[in-house]
């Protein structure tokens, strides 16, 4: 966090995150949320390159906008006819989830300034794990090691795919 | 600081979660909490423990749970909407057809 481009780089991410997601859920056709949704975790993407964190930023982009962002939009091709807008919300029902919405961003930002260290921290160095080093931890079995999360989600992820073919299959 | 676009984030997410009336846009907000969740825990483990990688293993698995989570509610959104043509939620009164 010194050098002028990587507070650049920092500024544009934010600035795109904070108003991809403000249009996500705010956008009147639902295939432009999705777009929006796209652009945000690309966002977080680059968060997560700038913090060192290339293996995790390489899968958000595989995962989430190669996956669930395909997956979100042939969901919603089969759904919607196209160019069709959203109903318009009533206004009580906006009201209280502004209100939900703002009473938590305000709890947890007057927590996060009042702790104000944190805010303008500097970015340590370290972080930058080889893969062979992340691949040693996730199957391994001693302290720092995540074999039996590892296994456990291969299952959950083994049973998704036998449950969401089970659900979707035409009768 | 990289906790102030992840606390908007999330507060759109809560925002659209609770408003939005179409199925598969409150999935999206979903989406957007999820991912909030996970800025959290990395930034967390990098600005605090830079030389461990819980965190990051943590924002692994999440993200993996999160496309499972996605798999399965839009295999039941297009089953539902198969079955009663409407994705709204405030139409969707019963459980079974």
């Amino acid at each position: 966090m010194d050098s002028v481009g990587n507070i650049i780089v920092y500024v544009v991410a934010a600035l795109a995150i904070i108003g991809c997601s403000i249009l996500a859920v705010t956008t009147k056709k639902i295939l432009r949320s999705a777009t929006y949704l796209l652009f945000a975790l690309l966002a977080t993407a680059v968060i997560y390159f700038q913090m060192d964190y290339e293996f995790l930023g390489a899968v958000q982009i595989a995962v989430y906008a190669g996956g669930i962002v395909v997956l979100f939009v042939f969901a919603i091709m089969l759904t919607h006819k196209p160019g069709k807008d959203a109903e318009p919300l009533t206004s009580h029902k906006r009201w209280m989830g502004v209100g939900a919405a703002c009473a938590g961003v305000i709890v947890c930002a007057g927590a996060l300034f009042s702790y104000g260290k944190f805010c303008c921290a500097k970015l340590l160095p370290g972080g930058n794990f080889d893969i062979k080093e992340l691949g040693t931890a996730l199957l391994d079995t001693d302290k720092f090691g995540y074999l039996l999360p590892f296994e456990a989600i291969s299952i959950l992820l083994l049973a998704c795919i036998i449950g969401g073919v089970v659900i979707a299959r035409r009768r | 600081m990289y906790l102030i676009p992840s606390l908007i984030m999330f507060g759109c997410g809560v925002y659209g979660f609770i408003t939005r009336k179409n199925m598969i846009a409150i999935l999206i907000s979903l989406e957007l909490m999820l991912n909030s969740v996970d800025i959290n825990f990395v930034v967390f483990n990098r600005f605090l423990y830079p030389d461990q990688m819980d965190g990051m293993f943590f924002a692994l698995f999440a993200i993996a749970i999160a496309a499972a989570e996605t798999a399965v509610a839009i295999a039941i959104i297009i089953n539902i909407y198969r079955v009663a043509k409407k994705v709204d939620i405030s139409e969707i009164t019963k459980l079974k057809f």
